[in-house]
Parts: C-alpha cells; structure tokens; sequence
C-alpha cells in the first residue's frame, strides 16, 4: 500500500488500473490508454499530479538563493506568475532533479519538482537555503490536477471562481496566479494548451466531478508518458539523472550562461563539458521498420559508435514507435536499435515529434 | 472480471490453447493478460514452418506500456499464423479468445495436459493474484 492522494477514492470510482508510482498509487489508465492519449490531443484529458512535491521558498534573498541553486536565471523572472524551467544540478554538473519554479512575490518562489526525488530535493534545498536564510516549506496539503488538450482551458474555466476567471483564461504561456484558493499556471507535460491547478486536498474531488461532468476525460500515467514523449518532453531518472549533465540530455537551453559571472552549483564543471566536442547528442528517433523502441534499447551509429535508448514507445498520434536517445557525437542522420537481436532502422528527428496536436516531423 | 472459456486449456503464462478440428492447437494470450497489457501496438509473430519447443518463446506482443513474450506450451511446428495481427494487433484486445489467436501450432506428439490448467485451475490462479 503507498500513499493516496486526495482524488485515489476518484480514480477507483472511474475503474483505474492502480499501479505503484514511486511509493505513491497512482492511475495508470481508466481502460484505454490510447483513447484518454487521443482524448488529450483533440479535446480535453485530466491528470492526478497531486503526487508531485510543491516546495514554497519564502525570504528575503530568495532570489538570489535561487539564482544560486538552479541552471536556469531567475533573473528572467520579473512578471508576478511567470514560470521557468530548469535542472538543480549538483556539485558535477549531473542533473538531480528537473522542476518549475513560479515567481509570486519578491520573497516567495514556489517550487513544482518530481514525487520520486522528493526526499532527496528538500534535503538537498533546505542544506543550501541554510546560507540564504531562505525558508523552505513543502505544502503536501495542497493537490494538484492538469488539465491538458485543445478545449481544456474552455471545459476548466467554470471551475474558477468568476471573480478571476476571465484573468485566467487571459494567463499567457507558461505563467500562473492565484484565483481565491486555487493557483491556477498555462503549463503542463503534454504539448498541449491546458492548465495545472493547485488547490486545497478537499477542493480536489470536487473539482475532479465538475471537470468529468463537462466532458473532461480522466487520463492515467499511461498516457501522460506517451504525451509527453511525443512532445519530447523529459523524464526524471529516464532521459537524465545525477550522472546526466543537461548538456547530454537536452537541456542546455535551460543552461543560462549570461551573465558569465553568475555563481551556480554544477556551473564549472558544465563549462568544461560545454567546451568538449565530443559531449553526446540527445535526440529524437523514429523507427522506420514495423516494432516498437523501448527504454535502455541499444542505438549503434555504423562507424561512429554506441548509445541507447533513455525514453522509448508507442506514439499513438504518428502512429508508429519513436523514442529520445542519448548517442555519439558526429554528423548522421540515421542509426539502427538492437530490438531483441535485430537491427532495426532509426531516423533521427528534430524534436517535438508532436504539438498542439499536429506531427510535427517528416513520416 | 475477465471472462474464461470453459473449452479452453490454460497456462500460467496466461495464455490459452484450443484443440482445432484439423490436429492443430490455436494458442494466444487470455482476457486476464490482455487487460494487464493494455492497448496493444505491434504482435511479433514467428514464421511459418518453425519448431517450437515447449516454454521457448514464439512471439511478442507489445503494448503501449511494455513487451512481453508469448511461449510455446507445446513442442511442434508453427502451422499458421494470425497476419491480421500485422495491421490490428488490438483484436488482442477486443477477441482475446477468437480472432485474437496468435499463432497455431502442430504438435509434434501428445499433448500432456498434466502440464496445462483447466478453466477452474485458472481461475484459481487468477483469484489468488
């Protein structure tokens, strides 16, 4: 028995498949994986996110702590609501966790970071806050749903109260605000337009009704993995981890450089690797035999050498089976993957395979 | 509650046999472990004419969600193959028992169905799961 979130007694009402999600039960589909990954590209799916950590940092050098702890500026943050994407890297440059971090005020950030690094990430937060005289505080009772898919701001808005709904609607990409007891961000783990919301435990179930009565489908783990794999989106402890710098797994554009003499944990080492040539490309395949690419499967560049797998799948929008993978260094365009002794032909693709919905890649 | 055919053979791989009319036994995977795959995305099906032995696997049925092997609960040769698979491999999942059969096998001697399980044996399995 793990832990349960707010909305547990809701999924088994709507006959979820429960499985074991980093200590947490969690939905992995309500029936069809494929309908709910369908659901969320071309109308509206909801998630359970309620197990991810939200840490508030309140204090008066908050920014300046932050601007120390992750790889991306907080600097960029200058509008109430804005949001940033970024790694927290450790002391090597590797990647310890992946998270959002939403500018309220001047002396309060909130924090979105995984339910599986949760222990590690507060230890971590809190031993480099001590310096900062930032105060961290976790807010486990708050719970947590995405709303994801082309209608979904639509289909969600009357559960904003209207006092703030037509200012939420208007909330631009990637920012987020308060509405009453709700926290209300345009972000989400699809590719899609959509919303999280954060709110009180008791509100969820509620919410969770509303959102079923307007049509809303509820989506389990299965589908959030493939949507955010066709939208090349990455996953903790998959596409990087401790061992990971970001500039190996995709993430270098969450990398702020400027200014040069902004102090960051994990900055030197990352300059070091930014300089080497033959650091390894992270990038996106598309199978073109008939099979599916799964995680850890091993990718092999004729004359060049070996990589793998870090995310691998089903794409149920293109159709066929894709996957990001961490490769060597070089010019090419196409590789084979070791599926159970066969090489089987990969094309290396520019990432998102998929967006609001369209393929976004050559078939 | 996953339905069980009460002419059917069962393995504790979840998998099915059906005696066919013409010596060959249809095998393919039950209701129990089509729900556990989920939607199902590609079959890897063996050639026709290939020796299976018994416990060896013969196919692979991939979900959404991951592989798995299918094995052969029989020695035999591979008689016939389900190529309605190639195109819509979720009639795994809509006719598990049916037109979801995978593959069907002749068996290259008698069949000991001391190794296999009936219907009542696998529900047996299935309760204490």
């Amino acid at each position: 028995m793990g832990s349960k979130t707010p909305l547990y007694d809701k999924h088994v009402e709507a006959g979820a498949r429960i499985v074991d999600f980093g200590g947490w039960d969690m939905p992995l589909h309500y029936g069809s994986q494929k309908d709910e990954h369908h659901a969320v590209r071309t109308n509206a799916g909801l998630f359970d996110v309620s197990h991810m950590t939200i840490v508030d940092l309140k204090g008066e050098r908050v920014r300046d702590f932050l601007r120390y702890l992750v790889a991306n500026d907080v600097a960029k943050l200058q509008d109430a609501g804005k949001a940033l994407y970024t790694s927290m890297l450790n002391e090597v440059g590797g990647v310890i966790d992946d998270l959002i971090i939403y500018f309220m005020t001047e002396s309060w950030f909130r924090l979105v970071v995984n339910a599986a690094t949760r222990d590690k990430d507060l230890a971590w937060i809190r031993k480099q806050a001590q310096a900062f005289d930032v105060a961290v505080n976790e807010r486990a009772e708050l719970a947590m749903i995405a709303v994801q898919g082309p209608n979904a701001r639509q289909l969600a808005a009357p559960c904003i109260d209207s006092e703030w709904r037509e200012q939420a609607l208007d909330l631009k990409l990637f920012t987020g605000m308060e509405a009453g007891d709700l926290f209300v961000a345009r972000t989400g783990y699809t590719g899609e337009d959509g919303w999280e919301i954060l709110m009180p435990a008791a509100q969820a179930p509620v919410i969770w009704d509303r959102l079923l009565a307007a049509g809303v489908v509820p989506c389990g783990l299965g589908a959030r993995d493939t949507l955010r794999l066709e939208a090349a989106m990455n996953l903790y402890g998959s596409d990087m981890d401790e061992t990971i710098s970001p500039l190996e797994a995709g993430l270098a554009w969450t990398v702020a450089w400027e200014p040069a003499d902004r102090d960051f944990i994990g900055r030197k080492p990352l300059e070091v690797m930014r300089a080497n040539p033959d650091k390894r490309r992270f990038v996106g395949l598309l199978l073109e035999d008939k099979g599916v690419l799964r995680n850890h499967q091993r990718v092999v560049v004729d004359g060049v050498g070996e990589g793998e797998i870090t995310s691998g799948g089903f794409s149920p929008t293109i159709g066929r089976s894709i996957a990001l993978a961490r490769v060597p260094a070089g010019d090419y365009d196409s590789a084979h993957v070791d599926v159970r002794g066969k090489l089987l032909n990969v094309r290396i693709v520019k990432t998102p395979f998929v967006r609001n919905g369209q393929v976004r890649i050559e078939l | 509650m996953s339905e069980l055919p009460g002419e059917l053979l069962y393995t504790k791989d979840h998998e099915w046999l059906r005696r066919e009319d013409d010596g060959t036994v249809s095998i393919g995977v039950t209701d129990h472990a089509q729900a556990a795959l989920g939607d199902l995305v590609y079959v890897e099906l063996p050639e026709v004419g290939q020796d299976v032995t018994e416990g060896g696997d013969m196919a692979v049925v991939e979900s959404v969600k991951a592989a798995s092997d299918v094995y052969s609960p029989i020695d035999g040769i591979v008689a016939a193959v389900n190529d309605v698979l190639a195109d819509d491999p979720e009639t795994i999942n809509t006719e598990p028992y049916d037109a979801g059969w995978i593959v069907k096998i002749t068996p290259s001697g008698d069949i000991d169905e001391s190794a296999l399980l009936t219907p009542d044996a696998y529900q047996a399995l299935l309760d204490e799961e």
